[in-house]
């Protein structure tokens, strides 16, 4: 009896601190939350959150410095994941919710100087130096990093029109009427 | 035969009789057509046409892309006039890209169309799936779902039942009703070469008991085939929906986000048959449809054979015009058709019914609030709440609403009919499948927009890495020169 007790009791201790000692020197220093918060947004690495990158954002979110509006790619759908995951409410008012654009090339102004090819983050544009350059429209986030750098103001944005498989019905208003 | 229950439904008022003895007459072709490239469910057709060209009735125009699409054929011969965006037959009003087409007056066939199959029976369910695919058909009873795509299900599971849809459950319409009187051996031809493609020993008609004469002609017209059985089904909205009519036949409920094809049963229109046998019998393809033109406003109601792309507008002129002030175009039957922009739209293949509803039946009133009378939950043939699915979509807690059930809702819309307090119910949900769905698109865009970026992190690493390789190398080069130079240098004597 005595025996069985002392014995339990030893390996408790001896396993306990082993565990203790364990924790401390393999302690992983990377924040988890801020591995979770850059899970949830886009990647795109586009800099229109005010920060480096999408690490950068997380690390300073994960820290409280840096407020969930901030994303413009990812729109409505990451602020509020975002939000969730911190436990914050999110303050739509700073948020202006813009309709999702891509970038086109005015042909007769680009004058292929190779610069919004090194700044786009997707890789969405073809060209070779003194060559016109172009958009592919399906992979542009409309990041406007293009836009932004094109000497020659070569470059627009557009918005991504609603299409008849886009299209959905609007929220019924209050009030509005039944039909039958 | 024996029938099962099925959930809930109702009983409004049907209003087929004003249209249900009137036999189908054709509308002579129209001096202009607007084929619109998107008919269908799935991605749009591609024009193979372009302004100018001169082309025989039967002809193709936009060939199908992809695994689910349609093509589109010419419904006359004519010049084409422009492929360009025209007001689509849509709720939204938005424009899309059609052909159109003015016609020569000429009517003449193309002389390239394919031969019919002899034997059906004894030709292969690729080669019959083709002819269908080909042909264009879709859905007719209004889903426009590719009816090749939905015939290929046989391929991977096992269907022992075909069930051809003949309820035509919703209020006006008639269409499916005159198509079954008229054409009994074509529409069942079509069903058995549908079959056969499936895979399937067994065939069921079902007719709704509001239609005993459409009843009598089918059934008289099945009797040759042993493997035909043709029942009635109660008159209860909405039997036509393809998951409560299986229910209803073999007492089996299609899980959620799951095929009556699980349990072994495809669910085809009567109208969807007719065309089938065209297309493999005559080798024809799909270029008209028979629609009802109803409602209170138009003055002589009608089933109509109308070839794709006639203007509504053409349609009601037809009819006598309008009689009274019109406050609604429905696209279908009221009670899941969709709102039309206007009457300068053209037919397209889903258009089961076009509608001319006064004040009076579209019966628009303010919302009150909710009672909490529950007769939403009594009525829901889905077995869904409505009551507490708008309450939270209406504070938009989308998740919410997808966790009580709203994309299994099937928008039959007896919730919002039944309310006492005319509550736009239905309206809510589909705002809200709409939203779900726009918001999976936009989660799906994300991932793409992440993956190119990674894919651009590894170029840029491993370009840089190429570089530095690159430098090592002609450093050391460099040096090896150096030193070999050094060397040369020190010789004694050099």
């Amino acid at each position: 009896m005595l025996l069985a007790i002392g014995s339990v009791a030893v390996m408790g201790a001896a396993l306990g601190g082993l565990l203790g000692a364990a924790a401390k020197l393999l302690a992983v220093e990377e924040n988890p939350l801020e591995v979770e918060l850059l899970a949830m947004l886009p990647g795109a690495q586009c800099g229109q959150c005010g920060y480096v990158g999408c690490g950068q954002y997380a690390a300073a979110l994960a820290k409280g410095e840096a407020p969930v509006t901030a994303c413009a790619p990812g729109g409505k759908s990451v602020i509020e994941a975002l939000a969730k995951k911190l436990g914050v409410t999110a303050d739509m008012d700073d948020h202006e919710e813009e309709s999702l654009q891509y970038a086109v090339v005015d042909e007769s102004l680009c004058i292929g100087c190779m610069r919004c090819l090194a700044e786009c983050s997707v890789d969405a544009i073809v060209g070779a130096a003194k060559q016109m350059h172009t958009i592919i429209k399906q992979e542009c986030h409309g990041c406007k990093k293009c836009f932004n750098i094109c000497p020659t103001e070569a470059i627009k944005m557009v918005t991504v029109p609603v299409t008849l498989s886009s299209w959905h019905w609007h929220k019924p208003q209050s009030g509005e009427g039944a039909v039958h | 035969m024996k029938l099962f229950p099925i959930r809930g439904g109702i009983h409004p008022d049907y209003r087929k009789e004003r249209t249900a003895e009137k036999a189908i007459v054709a509308f002579p072709v129209p001096a202009k057509l607007y084929i619109p490239l998107q008919q269908h469910i799935g991605a749009p057709a591609e024009p193979v046409v372009q302004a100018g060209d001169l082309v025989k009735k039967g002809q193709l125009l936009a060939k199908g892309q992809g695994a689910v699409s349609a093509p589109n054929h010419a419904p006359t011969s004519g010049r084409i006039e422009a492929v360009m965006e025209v007001t689509a037959p849509h709720p939204s009003g938005l424009p899309q890209l059609t052909i159109v087409l003015e016609s020569d007056g000429k009517d003449e066939w193309a002389n390239d169309l394919p031969a019919p199959i002899a034997d059906p029976f004894a030709a292969t369910p690729d080669e019959l799936r083709a002819r269908v695919a080909w042909a264009g058909i879709v859905g007719l009873g209004g889903a426009a779902f590719p009816t090749p795509v939905k015939l290929n299900l046989g391929s991977q599971l096992k269907i022992h039942t075909l069930l051809l849809n003949g309820a035509e459950c919703e209020p006006y319409l008639t269409c499916d009703d005159r198509v079954m009187r008229e054409y009994a051996s074509d529409v069942l031809d079509g069903a058995r070469i549908m079959a056969h493609t499936l895979g399937a020993a067994k065939i069921v008609v079902a007719i709704e008991d509001n239609k005993p004469e459409a009843q009598r002609i089918m059934a008289e017209a099945a009797k040759p085939f042993p493997n035909i059985a043709v029942t009635g089904v109660p008159v209860q909205y909405p039997m036509g929906s393809e998951r409560h009519l299986t229910q209803a036949i073999t007492g089996l409920e299609t899980p959620a986000r799951k095929l009556t094809a699980d349990l072994g049963v495809v669910v085809h229109n009567v109208m969807t048959a007719r065309a089938v046998h065209k297309a493999v019998r005559e080798g024809k393809p799909l270029l008209s449809r028979v629609v009802t033109v109803s409602g209170g406003a138009v003055s002589e109601p009608k089933n109509i054979e109308v070839l794709i792309g006639t203007k509504l507008s053409e349609l009601i002129s037809f009819c006598g015009g309008l009689a009274k002030e019109a406050k609604r175009f429905v696209n279908g039957g009221p009670m899941m058709g969709q709102p039309l922009p206007g009457l300068d739209v053209p037919v397209v293949k889903g258009m089961s019914g076009i509608l001319a509803l006064t004040a009076s039946e579209v019966n628009e009133q303010p919302a009150n609030p909710c009672i909490r009378c529950g007769t939403c939950v009594t009525i829901c043939p889905c077995g869904l709440v409505p009551v507490e699915m708008a309450a939270v979509i209406r504070k938009d807690h989308l998740d919410q609403a997808a966790h009580l059930g709203v994309m299994d809702c099937v928008s039959c819309g007896s919730c919002s009919y039944i309310c006492p307090s005319h509550i736009p119910l239905v309206h809510y949900f589909n705002y809200a499948k709409g939203m779900l769905n726009a918001q999976d698109r936009e989660k799906r865009r994300l991932e793409r927009v992440k993956t190119l970026a990674e894919a651009r992190n590894a170029r840029l690493e491993k370009a840089a890495a190429a570089k530095k390789a690159a430098a090592a190398a002609a450093a050391k080069k460099a040096a090896e020169a150096a030193a070999s130079q050094s060397t040369a240098e020190n010789r004694p004597g050099a």
